[in-house]
């Protein structure tokens, strides 16, 4: 049997495989795109050298998978979104600041999350993103629910949801894709293939045709596509949108790509994969470059407007980064709040108890940063 | 989930087996029940199934946001028929048949609890839910503290708990204790109708995530329902224990079906030795009305803890270290008296799985150690 085909709309040096495929897309909302893909690459660089340098404990980049900028171009914002942790650029797309990554990963007290969850955990009630969560899989099963939820709401919306090709051998993954198939769910599930589940290879994660040939087996309309490619990516997203809202059809999205970075900070990849293997793949298939060089051909991008937009949101990133550091740590408080929707006596007596002891031992509990400075106790 | 329907036709004629073994049960509710009940005569007769299932068609009617999903909830009326008739008058909107994935159905609940609604989960039992668990622990538990506060996840797990009859070691668990270890779930057990009632209204009304431990060999019991129990605004508070007979000279705290036996201990207590007990309802593994078990133990100075679960890390075991770290400790006339199911994976055999759980005679006997009575 062949293998499920890849839709492509560019090729490796940014030029239109077949004309009409191509979106009709402005030069304004094309240089956004392409834009965020930059910012995203950049703020990678910065954060992932303040992890080597021990200002923030962890980081994953997203080398090599910015490409999927163009899943949130495709969406509309009051879409809901469930990431898996390497889909920082769909949140930089729909407004989240570089403020409110920095703050994120410097857990301070303009962090949403105040304090309580690692580096690159971010979510976002107002841009309808939910926070990451830490175990794997579990989020694919949570949109097929949020999806039931906007369906029986009502709402021309839909939920897309991302995961990896290792997340995919969970079961949680087959759960989801059943429930959605049998209840009709309005649910985009996307899977990022790039190639790695850490250091597991994806010929040791599978030995069938990819992901996609697992939503075929579950009645569920599958497209593979290039993942580095901007305008594919967008296409399939866009169709996929549409069968998900207008029919409440699940659909299945397989992007080939290749994770150029490690896994996270806390991986190593030449352990097991040539240095040189990534190298090429950055070289020769960068879904940045690709973009670029097909704005290159429409004329709405030069290499002065490259040079000069790099430096600019280099200098902001940085910018953002320090005023960052600087921030208070979360109020003190906010290490009882959010267990419930109250606080329960146990967690009451927790802080009166540490009250106790810090009014007791002030020397050894200085709260100057904190918040408040710890005032509100 | 195993086997399903051949368990629960297995189980129901185990429950007629264990209905006669019980008859002197209805004339121990009624003489406690008297001492709540204004008078006797304005109580309805109720089931602990009926209660359950009128306090789910209760919600639905409040709340458009609240459904029950599961497996053979709908179609069916569910495993032991809680559900019964709630598809006919909801709909399929209300009341949904789930394909046979528990981590599925559980993490679907929580992503619709996640955009607004209030999802019921039905376990076919808890034992099934050890398939789910990472969804209730690692998702429904955390979601709110994790993403700061802007989320949460109003959702109930509900399922039958503990050992039933003759269904072996496999479905034969009490989960208190390992739900009961979680901070971001609340964790009820209910005994009688009305708990079975309030309780429940009270988790679907609740904005967090609560674990409901039913009892399978409970659903068919019949117990009295005050008028204000029939009401629907009749709800609970989940974090208060109630003490179900008050005295002087032991206190024994439980939750659930061994309640049952610790009242008929109690009165063979006082009929036989003169003794005062005081039987005290959990109804909340967590929160834990602490104070309750303070008080009461600051009054008869004595203490036994009985439970279905197993021995290591569980509710007597919680219990006891609480009273240790307490004032309470100080009013001890004897150490705290343990009772919990065996240490071993329940047995099959019928007479084995009887001495694996603490009857009557074993509270009286541990009580009566307590209390430094031979007999």
């Amino acid at each position: 049997m062949d293998a499920i085909p890849t839709y492509r709309v560019m090729d490796k040096e940014g030029k239109v495989l077949v004309p009409e495929e191509e979106p009709k897309v402005t030069e304004e909302f094309a240089t956004k795109i392409y834009k965020d893909m930059v910012t995203l690459n950049t703020m990678d660089l910065i954060l992932y050298e303040a992890q080597r340098q021990g200002r923030i404990s962890f980081y994953m980049t997203n080398y090599g998978e910015e490409a999927f900028i163009s899943c949130g171009a495709a969406l509309d914002p009051s879409d809901v979104i469930f990431g898996q942790y390497r889909e920082s650029g769909i949140l930089l797309y729909r407004g989240f600041t570089l403020d409110e990554f920095m703050s994120q990963c410097y857990s301070n007290e303009k962090d949403h999350g105040k304090g309580r969850q690692m580096p690159v955990h971010y979510g976002s009630k107002k841009l309808n993103f939910q926070t990451i969560s830490s175990p794997l899989a579990t989020q694919i099963p949570h949109a097929s629910g949020a999806a039931y939820a906007l369906k029986r709401a009502g709402k021309k919306n839909c939920v897309m949801c991302f995961f990896g090709d290792g997340a995919a051998s969970e079961g949680d993954f087959h759960a989801a894709l059943n429930f959605a198939a049998t209840m009709q769910c309005p649910v985009i599930f996307f899977c990022r293939n790039n190639g790695f589940a850490i250091s597991t290879p994806a010929d040791e994660q599978y030995k069938g045709d990819g992901i996609a040939s697992r939503g075929i087996g579950y009645g569920i309309d599958t497209i593979r596509v290039d993942g580095n490619d901007v305008w594919a990516v967008y296409n399939v997203t866009k169709a996929a949108r549409q069968l998900a809202v207008d029919e409440h059809r699940p659909v299945l999205i397989e992007a080939l790509t290749y994770r150029v970075g490690h896994h996270s900070t806390s991986d190593d990849s030449s352990a097991y994969r040539s240095k040189k293997e990534a190298e090429t793949w950055m070289r020769y298939d960068n879904p940045i470059t690709r973009l670029r060089k097909w704005l290159h051909n429409k004329g709405w991008w030069n290499d002065e407007t490259e040079t000069k937009y790099r430096a600019d949101i280099r200098k902001e990133i940085l910018k953002s980064f320090s005023k960052a550091e600087k921030l208070h740590k979360p109020s003190l408080t906010e290490l009882f709040n959010d267990v419930y929707d109250k606080p329960t006596p146990n967690l009451i007596a927790q802080r009166k108890e540490l009250k106790e002891i810090i009014q007791k031992y002030p020397a050894n509990y200085p709260l100057a940063d904190f918040k408040n400075g710890g005032e509100d106790l | 989930m195993t086997f399903l329907r051949h368990l629960a036709r297995s189980n129901r004629v185990s429950m007629l087996m264990q209905s006669t073994k019980q008859s002197t049960l209805p004339t121990t509710f009624s003489w406690c029940h008297q001492r709540w009940m204004s008078t006797k005569s304005d109580t309805t007769q109720m089931t602990v199934r009926d209660a359950l299932n009128i306090a789910m068609e209760e919600e639905f009617i409040r709340d458009e946001r609240v459904f029950l999903l599961g497996e053979e909830v709908g179609q069916y009326n569910g495993a032991y028929k809680v559900s019964k008739g709630l598809l006919d008058k909801f709909g399929q909107k209300r009341v949904i048949d789930t394909p046979i994935t528990e981590a599925g159905f559980a993490g679907l609940a929580v992503g619709a609890a996640l955009s607004g609604l209030r999802p019921i989960c039905e376990f076919m039992t808890f034992n099934f839910s050890m398939q789910a668990i990472d969804q209730v622990i690692n998702s429904a538990a955390k979601v709110h503290y994790m993403s700061g506060g802007t989320v949460q996840c109003p959702i109930v797990f509900r399922g039958p708990n503990g050992f039933a009859a003759g269904v072996a070691a496999q479905h034969s668990q009490d989960y208190a204790s390992w739900y009961g270890a979680i901070p971001g779930l609340k964790v009820v057990s209910p005994w009688n109708s009305e708990d079975a009632k309030g309780l429940l209204k009270a988790a679907i009304r609740d904005p967090n995530p609560v674990v409901f431990l039913e009892n399978e060999l409970q659903y068919g019991i019949t117990f009295p329902m005050s008028p204000e129990a029939l009401s629907p605004d009749f709800v609970l508070p989940i974090d208060k224990a109630h003490t179900l007979r008050e005295g002087k000279d032991i206190t024994i705290v439980s939750y659930s079906r061994t309640l049952n036996f610790c009242i008929e201990a109690a009165e063979k207590l006082e009929s036989e030795d003169g003794v005062s007990v005081e039987v005290i309802n959990m109804r909340s593994i967590r929160p834990l009305d602490v104070d309750a078990i303070i008080n009461s133990v600051k009054k008869t100075n004595r203490l036994v803890t009985v439970e279905t679960g197993f021995p290591h890390f569980g509710f007597g075991a919680e219990v006891s270290a609480l009273i240790m770290e307490t004032e309470a400790f100080d009013y001890l006339d004897a150490p705290v008296e343990r009772l919990t199911g065996a240490d071993i994976p329940t047995p099959y055999a019928h007479n084995l799985e009887e001495l694996s759980f603490p009857d009557t005679n074993l509270i009286v006997k541990a009580a009566r150690r307590a209390l430094y009575r031979k007999k």
